[in-house]
């Protein structure tokens, strides 16, 4: 494995890779491109320009200038104390990817995919998105940077999220529902997949998480380190010590793969990926792909994912629209894998009581996505126990979720109810409402996280 | 010699491309498909090409998915898919497996690859999977003796081409346009291009055109510079439109009556 060195927040170069894809891509047995043909001229092009585009110090300069001025880089570490003592006596802090431009860490890959989508020449960026979030993120990188902007999105998410297909119309961007197969995020990632091959000569496919084929997943996770690179320095700046684990939600997994990548060299570091456990992995209802999946071929790459035994891909539930996918990046298969992170199932009702708990302890409105990495933080804690340091990715602000967890507590028109950290989470809907999933399945966030 | 270049040989000797007829295993049900798959042997298609339904076909248009849904929704399975390869054999057709690559994946390569050879099956052709992922098919259809069949693409480079064409047995599928799978009102200079480019690249390999052929008149266009007309929307289209196995009979008589009005390649 190839070390890195500590990098500092704003520096021109990006940090080097660990020892791993290799050239074409594979991250052990997993990554790689099964794809058309057809697409195979416009990925490699897409990996040339990017290689010279990465050590290009006129790239280099402008990225880091929208990522202070535009995104608001770098993103504080803030301390928790009142919500760690529900986390078994350890430390808590949170990397605030919650407070960039747009609310999440989307706008950290989608800067650089649309600086690269000029450098190519190409006019037009096509986006998936499972709800919005990474949607609204290309639609305002579009907007910022004169491109043409079309979005693919499952139709019974954008009758849900209207405001959300309201605020990337405003951006500039098309938004077209998708009506194919299951309707869903891996519904609107084919027809995004199918534009590209008929348009490819004008369009560029700005992928929103590390997934997909090569070099998608490692060129996601060179624009999200910078998530784990600030943090790392930060933290041993004000504790002068490493955290003794690192904790992220895990849907498609770009936000845990920033946060984790700068780790991966630090031995003693845990690396631990927090999973949608949805109603429960022995349950049919989850999304947890390396819990409760196993390895094959979806999108693009070779991965764990969720199959029936033909191989057709089973949809996934979660609470959280951002963790509602039944595949995920190669790269966290490989981690798993070689053992060097694990990867844990968080319910649906377990990531709303962290979510309601950081709300009244902090202040803090957390995305339903991050709130699974809260509560993986409070079960670890209590493992680790007194002293141990957890460093855990705010992946996104909850701002979004607010419909969500109004019909989850039983909030709206019922005043007397107290959403406290007590409340008992596994409450029917009150009659007539929404279901917690069907409210749930329409929710922005760091989607694929 | 391999099945595949066998019977597409045997068209050329009759001064004519061969018809090659893509219909998905499961629509509208298993014994509905095997009976469409038969007539249209009977009316004069060379080649089936036996459709494994995906949940995901990303190279594929709204019709060829709009009846891989169902066929997925049933349960449609490998097992289905041998007895289908199995009916289209016995019709005196060749057939040759057309499969994302995840189904092969889960079912086991090399026992996907002993059963299909064991089911008279002539090989596969798979879209999503290019020479440079293929090494455990490769190995396990050279050990079955089956056929494999690659894509080329208008985009593809001639370094490209050279190798697809190099990795493949049977034919070489030239995607006559960059885009997915449907019918359209032309076919397009590009696939004529893309022909000739893959014979330059590859002298010794049959080369056959598929993405767009809809009727008669298309598959003599095709069948002018192409040495098999490759159909599959028009064919689901049939079945979607209820009009079955007699829908596809007809379709098969006025495409076999095009292959064969273009005349002999020069």
């Amino acid at each position: 494995m190839t070390t890195t060195s500590p990098p500092q927040p704003g520096e021109l170069s990006l940090p080097a890779r660990p020892g791993w894809p290799d050239a074409t891509g594979h991250f052990g047995v997993f990554g790689g491109r099964f794809v058309p043909e057809a697409l195979v001229a416009a990925l490699d092009e897409l990996t040339e320009a990017y290689e010279a585009m990465r050590v290009d110090p006129a790239f280099l300069a402008e990225f880091a200038r929208l990522q202070r001025d535009y995104t608001g880089r770098p993103s504080p570490v803030t301390e928790v104390p009142k919500f760690a003592e529900h986390c078994g006596g350890a430390r808590v802090l949170l990397k605030r990817e919650d407070l960039n431009h747009t609310g999440s860490h989307k706008i950290n890959n989608v800067l650089g995919q649309a600086l690269l989508t000029k450098r190519i020449g190409k006019s037009r960026v096509i986006a998936e998105t499972g709800a919005g979030q990474h949607g609204v993120a290309t639609a305002t990188a579009a907007a910022l940077m004169g491109l043409s902007c079309t979005v693919y999105m499952g139709e019974e998410d954008t009758r849900r999220q209207a405001l959300n297909v309201a605020r990337m119309r405003l951006l500039g961007a098309e938004v077209i529902p998708v009506t194919t197969g299951s309707r869903t995020l891996k519904d609107a990632i084919n027809e995004a997949f199918r534009d590209w091959v008929t348009n490819v000569e004008t369009t560029n496919y700005v992928f929103g998480t590390v997934a997909g084929p090569h070099p998608f997943p490692a060129m996601v996770r060179d624009f999200q380190r910078v998530i784990g690179d600030e943090a790392r320095a930060q933290v041993l700046e004000r504790e002068g010590r490493l955290p003794d684990a690192v904790l992220a939600c895990v849907g498609g997994g770009s936000n845990a793969i920033g946060i984790f990548t700068a780790f991966v060299p630090d031995d003693g570091v845990r690396l631990l990926g927090l999973e949608a456990g949805g109603d429960g992995v022995d349950t049919e209802r989850h999304a947890a792909t390396i819990t409760g999946g196993s390895p094959g071929v979806l999108h693009g790459a070779r991965s764990y994912l969720l199959q029936d035994e033909h191989g057709q891909t089973i949809e996934s539930h979660s609470i959280s629209a951002g963790l509602d996918y039944p595949g995920v990046g190669p790269e966290h298969s490989y981690l798993h894998d070689i053992g060097r992170a694990e990867y844990r199932p968080v319910t649906d009702a377990e990531a709303m009581e962290a979510f309601a708990l950081l709300c009244r302890t902090e202040g803090i409105i957390p995305a339903i996505e991050s709130a699974h990495a809260l509560a993986g933080a409070m079960k670890l804690g209590q493992e680790l126990g007194t002293g141990a340091l957890l460093l855990v990715n705010l992946s996104g602000r909850g701002d979004k979720d607010v419909e969500t967890a109004s019909r989850w507590f039983g909030l709206g028109d019922r005043e007397e109810v107290d959403p406290g950290p007590g409340l008992d989470t596994d409450q029917q809907p009150t009659e007539g409402a929404v279901s917690n999933h069907e409210a749930a399945a329409g929710q922005e966030a760091g989607e694929q996280a | 010699m391999s099945a595949l270049a066998q019977r597409i040989e045997a068209a050329k000797a009759q001064g004519r491309a061969a018809l090659i007829a893509y219909l998905p295993v499961g629509y509208p049900d298993v014994d509905g498909s095997i009976a469409a798959m038969v007539a249209a042997v009977e009316a004069g298609a060379d080649v089936i090409e036996v459709g494994v339904p995906y949940s995901d076909p990303g190279m594929d248009g709204p019709v060829i998915q709009e009846a891989v849904d169902v066929a997925v929704r049933a349960g449609v399975g490998m097992r289905d898919v041998l007895r289908a390869v199995g009916a289209v054999a016995d019709a005196g057709a060749v057939p040759v497996v057309m499969s994302y690559w995840n189904p092969i994946e889960r079912y086991g390569v090399d026992r996907f690859a002993a059963d299909l050879a064991a089911a008279g099956g002539a090989g596969a052709i798979t879209p999503d999977l290019i020479p440079d992922e293929a090494e455990e098919w490769i190995a396990a259809s050279d050990r079955a003796g089956l056929d494999r069949v690659f894509l080329v693409a208008p985009s593809s480079t001639d370094a490209r081409l050279a190798a697809t064409a190099a990795a493949s047995r049977g034919f070489v599928y030239a995607a006559s346009t960059m885009g997915v799978t449907g019918t359209r009102a032309t076919v397009g200079d590009a696939a004529e291009v893309l022909v000739a480019r893959t014979r330059q690249a590859a002298p010794d390999r049959h080369v056959c055109v598929g993405l767009g052929v809809s009727n008669g008149d298309q598959a003599a266009e095709v069948a002018a510079f192409a040495d098999g007309v490759i159909v599959g929307s028009a064919y689901v289209r049939e079945l979607l439109e209820g009009r079955g196995a007699a829908g596809v009979r007809a379709l098969t008589e006025d495409l076999a009556g095009g292959v064969r009005r273009a005349g002999a390649r020069a």
